[in-house]
C-alpha cells in the first residue's frame, strides 16, 4: 500500500453498517429472498404458458436490492414465427419500491 | 422461579461457549442454582471449558433416552457448590434428542435450579431449535462483524416464531451480548459500533465483551473466565451482564484490561 493511499483509506465499518441494512430489510421482509424470485418465475411463466408457448429457460427473473427501491426484471423471450430471426426479446421491467 | 436461557448466535466461533461458561459462573458467584446444559450434540465443548472433561460419564441424550437419571448425569462444578454441568453426548447425533424427552428433562431441570443454560449449537437447524425450544430469555451473542450480525438477525427471527412462547403467542426476552468488541477500532471506523449493531439488530443489550487475551487462557485451564481471573476485562463484563439478567440495574460500560507499560511495549513490538 502506497503511503497516499495509507492516508485516504476509507473507514470500513460505516459500509458494513449501511450493507447490513439495506441486506437485513430484505430479508426481514421476504424471508430470504432467493425463494420470492423462484416462486415469481414459475408463477411468471405458468400465466405465460397459457397463452403464447415459451422455452423455460428463456425466462429470467433477476432483483436487484437497493436502499431505496428494488427493481425486479422480468425478461421473457417469446419466438416469432412469421420472422426469420429466431428470436425476438420482449422485455419487461417492473419497480417494486421497498423501504 | 426457575428460568430457562439459550445462548445462541446462529453463526459459530462467536464466544457462544464462552458466555455459556462465563454467566453461568457468575450468576452460580451469586448464590443461584445454576445448570449449563450442552446441546450441541456431537461436538460437544462446554465440558471442555468448564474443565470437567474427564468428568463426564452419562449426558443429555442419556437423560433423555431414559438411560441415565439427571442425578447421575449432572456433573457438580469443583470450585462452586451451586454450580452443575449437563453435558452433550459426543458420539451419538441430534437426532437422538426427541422433542418429548427434551421438555420432560427441561421440566425437571426447572424444578432444581435458578438458573438452567442451555448453550446452542451453531446454525438455524434443529439442534439449534431445540436448544431455544423451551426458553423464557434468550442471549444472542454477535461479534461486531457483518456475517454475524446478520445471523444473529436471522435468529432473532426463529426466537420469535419456533419458541414454545412464541407458539403460545408469548414474547421471548432477548438481549444482546456483543463479544470481542475492540473500542479502539470502532472508535477509528474500521469496526461496527455497539450502536451500529444495536440499531440493525433492535434488541436490548445485556453486554459488551471487549477482545482479551484472558478469554483463551481461561479456556487454556478449563476455567470459565468469570472465575479464572475475576478483575480481568471480560470477566468484570460478564459479571455485570449476569448481574442485568438477575434484574439489576448496571450501567453498561466497556471494561478495559490495564497493561503495565512494559507489557505494552512488548506488545507493539511483537504486532
Amino acid at each position: 500500500m502506497s503511503l497516499f493511499a495509507f492516508f485516504t483509506r476509507k473507514n470500513s465499518a460505516p459500509v458494513a453498517r449501511d450493507r447490513l441494512q439495506i441486506l437485513l430489510a430484505h430479508e426481514r421482509s421476504f424471508a430470504g429472498g432467493s425463494d420470492l424470485v423462484a416462486l415469481l418465475r414459475e408463477e411468471i411463466l405458468a400465466v405465460i404458458k397459457k397463452h403464447v408457448q415459451v422455452d423455460s429457460d428463456k425466462v429470467q427473473v433477476k432483483m436487484d436490492r437497493g436502499s431505496a427501491m428494488s427493481t425486479l426484471e422480468v425478461d421473457i423471450e417469446i419466438p416469432t414465427p412469421s420472422s426469420i430471426t429466431p428470436g425476438a426479446s420482449a422485455s419487461l421491467v417492473s419497480a417494486a419500491a421497498s423501504a | 422461579m426457575a428460568k430457562v436461557l439459550v445462548v445462541t448466535s446462529g453463526k459459530g466461533g462467536v464466544g457462544k461457549t464462552t458466555s455459556t461458561a462465563a454467566l453461568g459462573a457468575a450468576l452460580a458467584l451469586g448464590g443461584k442454582n445454576v445448570v449449563v446444559v450442552d446441546f450441541d450434540v456431537g461436538l460437544r465443548n462446554l465440558d471442555l471449558v468448564m474443565g470437567a472433561e474427564r468428568r463426564v460419564v452419562y449426558d443429555l441424550i442419556n437423560v433423555v433416552q431414559g438411560d441415565a437419571k439427571l442425578p447421575q448425569a449432572l456433573i457438580r462444578d469443583k470450585r462452586i457448590e451451586t454450580l452443575f454441568l449437563l453435558p452433550a453426548s459426543q458420539t451419538r447425533d441430534k437426532d437422538a434428542l426427541n422433542n418429548e424427552g427434551v421438555a420432560r428433562v427441561m421440566g425437571e431441570l426447572r424444578e432444581r435450579f435458578d438458573w438452567v443454560i442451555c448453550d446452542s449449537p451453531a446454525g438455524i437447524e434443529r439442534g439449534a431449535q431445540l436448544a431455544m425450544h423451551h426458553a423464557d430469555v434468550a442471549v444472542v451473542v454477535t461479534n461486531p462483524e457483518v456475517s454475524s450480525v446478520r445471523d444473529s438477525d436471522r435468529i432473532i427471527g426463529l426466537l420469535d416464531s419456533k419458541t414454545e412462547r412464541a407458539e403460545k403467542g408469548e414474547r421471548i426476552e432477548k438481549h444482546l451480548l456483543l463479544t470481542r468488541y475492540d473500542p479502539a477500532r470502532a472508535q477509528r471506523g474500521e469496526m461496527l459500533k455497539v450502536e451500529d449493531v444495536l440499531e440493525i439488530l433492535s434488541i436490548p443489550l445485556l453486554g459488551i465483551i471487549p477482545e482479551s487475551q484472558e478469554v483463551l487462557r481461561a479456556s487454556n485451564l478449563g476455567t470459565p473466565v468469570t472465575l479464572c481471573n475475576p478483575a480481568s476485562a471480560p470477566a468484570q463484563a460478564y459479571i455485570n451482564a449476569a448481574r442485568r439478567l438477575s434484574g439489576e440495574t448496571v450501567e453498561v460500560t466497556i471494561p478495559t484490561d490495564r497493561k503495565r507499560l512494559f507489557a505494552k511495549f512488548f506488545a507493539r513490538r511483537a504486532a
